[in-house]
């Protein structure tokens, strides 16, 4: 898609209007046409980022395919709430198998869609975090490593929401779950714990690798767009904030989003062949506290004696990705 | 068609090369393994084509990459043993249930620990409740000719098939082979036609879930499709004899069994050993015979009935066995025989590779026949190996690994037996 510059921003959304786009350049989900793959109906809680963003994932997909496109899904919410039998959101083929195959499925759709000389299908595969970065993770290294023509999404609410909010190797450092509790000496998720997997897949060496919230809804548009107008292996790993398990009203999943970015805890970046080209900087920073102060996952920061010295790790951690991506101007730095 | 010399896992490959499967995906595992190098060569020379053949990165991915592609609707094939076969387990639970015909070689090998490459049943065994259809093969040729046979059993009913034949045994012995002719397999096995498939024009969605209001309807249609099966496995070994000439498949085979007093019942490569001592036993005036069983899922109860309810005595003789009960086939053998007057009698053999001798079996038979076999048997049971771990067992309580004990019982491990 081609830029320009416009010089109005709406107050707070920092977002622009679509009215003030060309038709050409407006969002998917604009567009009356828009193939709405995952229709009304489904069981998502009220305020569900993984919805949202499936919603304009599969769209995007769907537009950029024209229509050419088969869904994988990995077990967890976004298939179980999308599915429940005899009814089904999905407006596209879709195929659901287990919880850690996701990728070696969508290989397999791939493949079989080259053997029987349908090269214009494509397909996508979605999971949730655990379904990517734990049980799914060997599948997902085994579909990086071989370049199968697969864009595989990742939809990070940082934890095992389908299962009642447990750890994930997605699950941030102090964040309480089911099982990180917020009691003891050292409540919530361990320090040093977890994996970056946006950075272990542009470790694979695959063409295309990014990451998106749903506090930008056209960028990850556009991310979508990109991804399918290459062959090979893609990765396009979305925040999507969890209401229920995060403990945030349902009517801040947006902002919460946005503020995981603008508090530099939650890089927002694009990657080809492995090397990073491009970051959206912050454009309002806001302090870590902002971000993890709504939600009740991280009230214990806030009461426990040692939230201090854990807020200061967490400073720490979001000045490092400021560091390592660029995401601010060397004049906006503290 | 011609008859060649080859190693059986090659001669597997090359038939079911001639089925034509669009999707393979291989992990190495022995003993399996020579059969997905041979497809492998097979597509990288254009030999089988279309086909994309995919080197994944275990087992588990080897199904699940075979779920996809027959959901997309490819012909999907591939080839595990043993701990492969474990490791597969969910996705091969998940492509029963969806009715993904898809079609796998099992090259039979023993389960660890303690880790064995060689030749048993227990894999197989341990996925009999998975909802695939089981084939076991007598002979490399059987081997061969059940792949066709699997490959429109499958897509016929919309179930797996599970070939099964006995690693290294057959997957590695070299023998006068027949590849079926390409012209005559594309004549026997039509192209795959789904019955249900992901595609953009008709979209579809596979894998719902589905609740206590319709799950037992949706197991209960898997149940009714190998019952089917039961009628078309033995239809389609008529149809393929009537192609190819040879009497391969079926629901089982019997051998001398006419006026037996005594049948022996195994699957796989042992039937050989077992035909030839009961050759012997016959010269020796005894009315003895055979029952080769080759599918094992789903159980034919009636045909096993019909060839065993006669005999005055059962022998079941099987590679793989339920620890804590005993016999794996011989419980669905007394299920079949229930209500019966007939003595039965397990016998557990040639585990993890054990060669099964003809003398061993011999001796067993003549002990079965004169009534000195017992109910259970595991035979050649080393039994002083046993009762000296019992007796360190019994003695120390840090007695150490029962396996390396043993092996330096048996002078293998330097060092003499611990403590």
């Amino acid at each position: 898609m081609s830029t320009r510059e416009i010089r109005y921003l709406q107050v707070g959304t920092h977002a622009v209007g679509n009215r003030l786009l060309d038709p050409s350049q407006r969002t998917v989900q604009a567009d009356p046409e828009r193939a709405n793959a995952l229709t009304c109906g489904h069981r998502a809680c009220q305020g569900c980022g993984e919805a949202l963003g499936a919603r304009y994932v599969v769209d995007a997909a769907l537009r950029a395919t024209g229509g050419r496109l088969v869904a994988v899904n990995a077990t967890g919410c976004l298939e179980v709430f999308s599915t429940p039998y005899p009814e089904s959101s999905w407006q596209l083929p879709w195929l659901h198998s287990l919880f850690g195959n996701a990728p070696a499925v969508a290989t397999g759709v791939a493949a079989a869609l080259r053997a029987r000389g349908l090269d214009d299908v494509r397909v996508l595969a979605q999971g949730g975090d655990g379904g990517t970065v734990d049980i799914g993770f060997g599948c997902l290294s085994g579909m990086f490593e071989r370049n199968d023509d697969v864009l595989y999404v990742c939809y990070d609410n940082q934890g095992y929401m389908n299962t009642g909010v447990q750890r994930s190797g997605a699950t941030p450092p102090a964040a309480r779950t089911a099982t990180t509790e917020a009691v003891g000496p050292h409540p919530g998720n361990p320090f040093g714990q977890g994996k970056d997997v946006p950075r272990i897949a542009m470790a694979h060496g695959i063409p295309y690798v990014a990451t998106a919230t749903v506090a930008d809804l056209r960028d990850l548009e556009a991310k979508v767009e990109r991804a399918m107008a290459i062959r090979g292996a893609r990765y396009l790993h979305v925040l999507v904030p969890c209401p229920l398990g995060w403990g945030t009203p349902s009517n801040l999943t947006i902002r919460i989003a946005r503020m995981a970015t603008q508090s530099g805890l939650f890089p927002v970046f694009e990657a080809r062949d492995g090397e990073v080209t491009g970051v959206t900087p912050i454009r309002q920073r806001v302090p870590v506290e902002d971000y993890l102060r709504p939600q009740r996952r991280f009230a214990h920061l806030f009461s426990h004696p040692s939230g201090a010295e854990a807020l200061d790790r967490i400073r720490a951690s979001a000045e490092a990705n400021i560091r390592r991506y660029g995401l601010l101007d060397e004049e906006d730095r503290p | 068609m011609s008859v060649r010399q080859m190693e059986g896992a090659r001669a597997v490959a090359e038939t079911v090369a001639a089925c034509r499967p669009q999707v393979v995906c291989a992990y190495p595992i022995t003993p399996q393994t020579h059969i997905v190098e041979g497809l492998g060569a097979l597509v990288k020379t254009g030999t089988l084509a279309p086909c994309e053949f995919v080197n994944v990165e275990s087992e588990f991915a080897a199904m699940s990459v075979a779920i996809g592609a027959s959901a997309a609707g490819a012909r999907a094939y591939t080839a595990t043993a043993s701990q492969g076969l474990l490791f597969m387990t969910e996705a091969l639970y998940n492509a029963s249930g969806m009715g993904l015909p898809i079609v796998m070689t099992v090259a039979n090998r023993a389960i660890g620990a303690p880790i064995n490459i060689w030749n048993d049943h227990s894999d197989a065994m341990s996925q009999r409740d998975s909802g695939w259809i089981q084939l076991y093969a007598e002979t490399n040729q059987e081997a061969m000719d059940l792949h066709p046979q699997a490959f429109r059993l499958a897509e016929e009913l919309s179930v797996p098939v599970m070939v099964c034949m006995d690693g290294f045994v057959l997957t590695h012995a070299f023998e006068a082979l027949e590849v079926p002719d390409q012209a005559a397999v594309d004549a026997f096995l039509p192209p795959f036609e789904p019955r249900q498939v992901l595609d953009p024009d008709a979209p579809l969605t596979i894998g719902a879930m589905v609740g206590p209001e319709a799950f037992t309807e949706v197991r209960y249609l898997a149940f009714h499709r190998q019952r089917e099966a039961l009628t078309r496995i033995p239809e389609i070994a008529g149809e393929f004899r009537a192609a190819f000439g040879r009497d391969s498949g079926g629901l089982l085979h019997t051998y001398r069994c006419e006026d037996a007093t005594t049948v022996v019942l195994a699957m796989g490569s042992v039937l050989g050993t077992l035909k030839d001592a009961v050759d012997g036993l016959r010269d020796d005036g005894e009315r003895i015979g055979v029952v080769g069983l080759t599918s094992f899922r789903p159980f034919p109860m009636d045909a096993v009935r019909e060839a065993l309810g006669a005999a005055e005595r059962v022998i079941v003789l099987e590679r793989a066995f339920s620890v804590g009960v005993g016999g794996i086939v011989s419980a669905n053998v007394h299920m079949a025989l229930a209500g019966l007057d007939q003595r039965y009698h397990t016998v557990i053999a040639g585990l993890g590779g054990r060669a099964i001798t003809g003398r061993s079996l011999r001796a067993m038979l003549l002990d079965a026949i004169g009534g000195r076999l017992d109910p259970l048997v595991f035979l050649d049971l080393d039994r002083g190996l046993v009762d000296r771990e019992l007796e360190r067992v019994r003695g120390h309580r840090r007695s150490g690994p029962a396996a390396e004990n043993i092996l330096r019982d048996l002078g293998i491990v330097a060092g003499g037996p611990h403590r």
